[in-house]
């Protein structure tokens, strides 16, 4: 049982039992600050695959950004304050149902996969000086990159204008 | 004598032998040594942390043409230590109806965000805690987890104000997250890369110039917007007394306000920390590439007068409106930090090549420029306004 | 010694959860909760085929910077759907929003 495998197991226990909660729990104040643990959760996991700056990314957009947004969210949508009803729809079997076979065909799937036992190589180069030019390099993804602020804009420019008070 | 050069390294040595001397394993001593790093470097930031409550509890009282603590201890200076005492033995009361987990959670968040943020700051050449190479962002994502501290800070407290304290002092502080990570880009263009210790060592070595001189307009958005992050006057509308009592510290008593308070204090020293290591060299200074302590006590002082610039700011202008103050960010600072940031990487590149005196000459004449064109610009808006005004007081009065 | 599997099992796992979140819950706002526990399981698969895979090739990791720009889009402008409907019809569950049936 070396070191990693102790780090992954914890981590992936937060991230599961952190999702868990999000999608069981009836306040929905705790729903969102839960899903700030599985997010942080999945934070460690990219930092232990050496994905440092995904990880510093993952905390400051979606912990400090989206998680926020959440809670303000639901803190301006609260029609009743009791929180007592269940939360839950009335086809909530089926949607365990889908979720587990959901489940079971990826399992499946991975066990078909050649290379599912593979083991990490060395970490080939500098990955943020690889990424930063991968990300502006013509022969790259600046297309990519280009399109998605152009669609953070559009985004930006949608969100104001539709929860705005006319 | 290698103590004074290299003291991490010496310390970690005889630690090393002598839980090796203990027989206990390789890993095992490594592990303990890394964890004894952490609490006693944590233990040494706290101590720090209450002195700076008497520092702060001076420099206030000198603004304000007083004296200031001067009864306990010579210059009162045990005077932090009666706080903590009366505030550990207040009674410690948790409103009914609030959410405990978060309630409890949140200042303790609060103090860690601001206590994450020291492993990357450079003491010394040899003296820091881990070099992340993506350390400017992590400044950023420590904020973050200060933001979410905050938000649950006021909603547990169950309490109108709190929540309406929150959710003003988190507008601020989501707000002046960009012109603070365009201000952080700076130095980034500057030095080539996030991590601070190479940033400090591009200004400190073989010939590298204080990044204040080479772009000072960078350095003073960076410290707006760091003020605006540590939610301190004139952004602190989380204090308005006779607006929303104390803000999302209403609810909090005792040693609970203890930690918010002392995490606040450690974060301002903190960003002069940042400021010092960014713009003005870090622990750079006379021998101090031989002697990691005396880089460290460069540091420290340096530190010192950046906590003392953000608190002559605080104790000499008055309290901004939220709608100036976000009217502030999203119409000047944000385009202002754009428009930096595009001059200074051009700048930056065409200077490239050139002796050091001519660049930083030239990029110290560019940020001159943009500011004259920003007063310009400002200027003829508010005559624009004032003749708006006029004539329109001129149609009423016919 | 972690193998690929693992994580794959783990992204698998959070992804039918967030399915899960999707499809049986009433609240609009905890529909998109579900969502971005399904996207954080795409990033998470992402991530772990660029390590484990060559990783001199940066592909995977600039598709999940995109997948973090998609995701922040999409809960702006999903949350600003939501409140502008919960001004109008007062109520947010989504069994009750339903004025565009035939």
């Amino acid at each position: 049982m070396t070191a990693e495998q102790i780090i992954f197991f914890l981590t992936g226990a937060l991230i599961l039992v952190s999702a868990l909660m999000v999608v069981t729990t009836r306040n929905l104040v705790h729903a969102a600050l839960w899903l700030v643990s599985t997010l942080f959760g999945v934070a460690v996991l990219f930092a232990s695959l050496d994905a440092t700056f995904l990880a510093v990314v993952q905390v400051v957009v979606y912990i400090g950004a989206i998680a926020i947004l959440f809670i303000f969210a639901v803190m301006l949508t609260r029609r009743n304050l009791l929180d007592k009803v269940p939360q839950t729809n009335a086809g909530w079997p089926w949607a365990a149902l889908v979720a587990i076979s959901a489940f079971a065909g990826l399992v499946f799937l991975v066990g078909q996969m050649p290379n599912a036992g593979a083991q990490k190589n060395v970490v080939f180069g500098d990955p943020l000086m690889a990424l930063s030019m991968a990300l502006v390099s013509p022969d790259a993804y600046v297309l990519a990159f280009e399109v998605a602020s152009i669609m953070l804009l559009a985004a930006l420019v949608g969100a104001v204008y539709i929860a705005n008070r006319k | 004598m290698e103590f004074l050069s290299d003291p991490i390294k010496v310390i970690y040595e005889w630690l090393m032998l002598t839980f090796t001397g203990w027989s206990w394993a390789g890993w095992v001593s490594s592990l303990v040594i890394n964890l004894l790093a952490i609490v006693g470097f944590i233990s040494a930031i706290m101590v720090l942390d209450i002195l700076l409550v008497w520092v702060e509890r001076k420099v206030v009282a000198r603004f304000q043409d007083r004296l200031g603590p001067n009864r306990v201890g010579p210059f009162g200076i045990f005077q932090p230590f009666p706080d903590i005492i009366k505030l550990i033995l207040k009674e410690d009361i948790t409103p009914e109806g609030a959410d405990r987990v978060p309630f409890n959670l949140a200042p303790i968040l609060s103090l860690g965000s601001v206590l994450f943020l020291w492993a990357v700051v450079p003491l010394a050449s040899r003296i820091y805690g881990v070099d992340l190479n993506v350390a400017l962002l992590y400044l950023v994502a420590a904020g973050s987890i200060g933001t979410l501290s905050i938000i649950m800070a006021g909603w547990a407290s169950n309490n109108k104000y709190a929540l309406l304290g929150a959710y003003r002092m988190v507008a601020n502080m989501i707000s002046y997250e960009i012109p603070m990570v365009v201000a952080l880009l700076i130095p980034t263009v500057l030095a080539g890369s996030m991590s601070l210790k190479t940033i400090t060592e591009a200004q400190s070595t073989n010939g590298g110039v204080w990044f204040v001189l080479v772009s000072p307009l960078g350095a003073l958005i960076f410290l707006i917007a760091a003020i605006a992050e540590l939610g301190r006057s004139p952004f602190d509308l989380n204090e308005g007394e006779s607006e929303i009592v104390s803000g999302y510290h209403i609810e909090y008593s005792g040693m609970k306000f203890g930690l918010f308070y002392a995490g606040e204090l450690l974060h301002a020293f903190t960003f002069g920390g940042f400021v010092a290591a960014l713009f003005f060299g870090g622990w750079h200074g006379p021998w101090a590439e031989q002697y990691p302590l005396l880089g460290a006590f460069y540091f420290v002082a340096k530190a010192m007068f950046g906590y003392w610039v953000i608190m002559w700011v605080k104790y000499t202008v008055p309290r901004i409106r939220i709608d100036h103050m976000l009217a502030f960010n999203w119409k000047f600072l944000t385009p202002l930090a754009f428009a930096l940031l595009m001059v200074t990487a051009v700048v930056h590149r065409v200077l490239l090549d050139v002796p050091t005196w001519l660049y930083v000459a030239g990029m110290f004449l560019s940020n001159v420029i943009l500011v004259w064109i920003t007063v310009e610009v400002l200027r003829a808006q508010a005559r624009r306004e004032r003749e708006a005004k006029a004539s329109a007081q001129l149609a009423a009065a016919d | 010694m972690v193998h690929l599997s693992w994580y794959i099992f783990l992204s698998a796992a959070l992804f039918s959860i967030g399915l899960y979140g999707v499809l049986a819950r009433k609240n609009a706002i905890a529909i998109l909760l579900g969502v971005e526990l399904m996207l954080n399981a795409a990033n998470i698969n992402l991530v772990s085929f660029w390590r484990y895979g060559n990783n001199a090739l940066m592909g995977g990791q600039v598709f999940s910077i995109i997948v973090f720009a998609v995701a922040a889009a999409e809960v702006a402008v999903g949350l600003a759907l939501v409140i502008a409907v919960y001004r109008s019809r007062n109520t947010i569950v989504a069994d009750e929003l339903d004025l565009l049936k035939w």
